[in-house]
């Protein structure tokens, strides 16, 4: 393309179907206590 | 709502396609035939529209990657998921995966802006027995069901004036989870104070992650962080904690720091801690009273705003130089990061996470220790107050009226719960400073990548 250069190709509707385990870890446990940062936090199936 | 969120930040224009999370960078005409686009006009009416700035013909083979692009379900994606959330928590047992153990309320520093007040939360002084904490991880383990990765927080106030009793959970953590084939993951916030070779040898075996809090340049660490009688801590515990940042190989770890209204310079002491070594940074705005002399106000926004580009460039650089850093708020991962539930679904306060205090008593998160309205059981008889976990669980960004419209609301999944009853009164409200400064950070994480990916 010469217009658009996309960054990523990941579509979040596709974790819609195997997402929801719920093994990962809580943001709380990693740096914040303050705010709430789930979005920067890993999948354990990644 | 706009189903995009498209930004200038360093030289480039981006496009965040919300729902699917998708990035783009995009070149001038792409930046302006997007919202026109997404009003609906047709190629004809947008070409009228931008015919002083760009060629017909620019704007039409950029409106056919567009349109490409959207065919493809990455751009103008629909939000499809509050069915899907709904339906998804209605149906998922609700367990406890994490504690947040207060293992000691009480501090041997006296930092201004303690939101457990020296270590008190409103309460009195006290440290948590093996026997409590003992019965907490049981808990944790009855309540976990199918979850096999627990997490437990050994927090405070400081953790390390009850040592023994953390080396005696870990010690029984170990053993249970071989019992009943669970993982624990244990981590340990300290203020450093009481850090020595063998607490440091103990954490580098057991614990998962290290949060070392310490505010960065040493006059803004030694105003906010002073012992009790008024002496700074920044000479005993600067060391130690590079010691052991040094010993955990660069990582598993975090130095984390408070900025507040008096250092809105805060890029410096990021930058500070990145000089003395660390790799793995996390600064957080205070979050404080509004009559706090050191909290942040509407009218600092600015300022905070600049900051972060300012951190957001140099760290590019530095990277580019080979001597890059993690800072926790410019975190983000494009390619892989939670699934969908987990970003709509929020922290897990008061439904998978809970507190404990000293004597057993739980509450919703750390944040909520010490008002009886959030009491929600103890570890003898588990939650005696379902109603509390009930108004947790339903809160996610669908509930909340202010994520409902906000592009960032996959990233921060509805904020804070305790900064929403803190500054609104609601568990469903927010906090808007803070979210301000989340969609800016968001925004500065997503620049990063683009210029990395140069």
């Amino acid at each position: 393309m010469e217009h658009i250069k996309t960054l990523n190709t990941k579509n979040l509707q596709n974790t819609l179907k195997k997402g929801g385990c719920g093994e990962c870890q809580t943001s709380c446990q990693s740096a914040c206590k303050t705010s709430c940062t789930v979005g920067n936090q890993s999948c354990e199936h990644k | 709502m706009s189903l995009i969120h498209r930004y200038q930040n360093n030289g480039y224009n981006i496009v965040l396609d919300i729902n699917s999370g998708c990035i783009h960078l995009v070149d001038d005409v792409t930046y302006e035939v997007l919202p026109l686009m997404e009003e609906g006009l047709g190629s004809q009416e947008i070409t009228e529209k931008l015919s002083g700035r760009f060629s017909a013909e620019e704007i039409g083979t950029s409106l056919s990657e567009c349109t490409k692009l959207k065919e493809e379900g990455m751009l103008f994606t629909r939000d499809v998921y509050e069915n899907a959330v709904s339906e998804f928590s209605g149906q998922r047992q609700t367990v406890v995966k994490a504690l947040c153990l207060h293992i000691a309320h009480d501090c041997n520093l006296a930092c201004r802006y303690c939101f457990a007040e020296e270590g008190e939360y409103h309460g009195r002084r006290a440290l948590m027995s093996f026997e409590t904490g003992r019965k907490a991880l049981d808990f944790l383990i009855a309540g976990s069901g199918s979850r096999r990765n627990l997490e437990v927080d050994f927090f405070g106030g400081e953790p390390l004036m009850n040592w023994q009793v953390v080396k005696d959970l870990v010690a029984y953590g170990r053993e249970q989870e071989q019992i009943y084939n669970k993982k624990f993951r244990f981590t340990l916030t300290t203020n450093g104070v009481l850090l020595n070779d063998e607490i440091m040898e103990f954490c580098n075996r057991e614990m998962g992650n290290v949060v070392l809090s310490v505010d960065g340049r040493r006059e803004v660490h030694d105003y906010m962080r002073p012992f009790r009688r008024g002496a700074g801590s920044y000479d005993l515990v600067m060391p130690k904690f590079q010691k052991l940042a040094e010993l955990r190989h660069q990582d598993r770890y975090y130095v984390r720091g408070t900025f507040t209204r008096r250092n809105l310079d805060f890029s410096r002491d990021v930058l500070h801690l990145a000089d003395l070594g660390f790799r793995q940074i996390s600064m957080e705005p205070v979050v404080a009273p509004e009559d706090a002399d050191y909290a942040i106000r509407e009218e600092d926004i600015p300022r905070i705003l600049e900051e972060y580009d300012i951190l957001a460039k140099e760290m590019i650089a530095r990277e580019k130089a080979g001597r890059g850093f993690n800072f926790f708020h410019f975190m983000i991962d494009l390619t892989g990061g939670p699934c969908v539930y987990k970003r709509l679904s929020g922290c897990g306060s008061g439904t998978e996470y809970l507190a404990v205090t000293p004597w057993g008593d739980l509450y919703p998160c750390h944040q909520f220790v010490g008002e009886e309205r959030f009491l929600m059981g103890n570890v003898d008889e588990g939650i005696t107050n379902p109603e509390v976990r009930e108004e947790f669980a339903g809160c996610n960004v669908y509930t909340k009226e202010a994520c409902r419209n906000c592009f960032a609301r996959f990233y921060c999944s509805g904020g804070c719960a305790a900064n929403a009853w803190h500054f609104q009164g609601d568990l469903r409200g927010n906090y808007e400073i803070g979210c301000v400064l989340q969609r800016k950070r968001v925004e500065c994480a997503i620049m990063i990548k683009a210029a990395l990916a140069e």
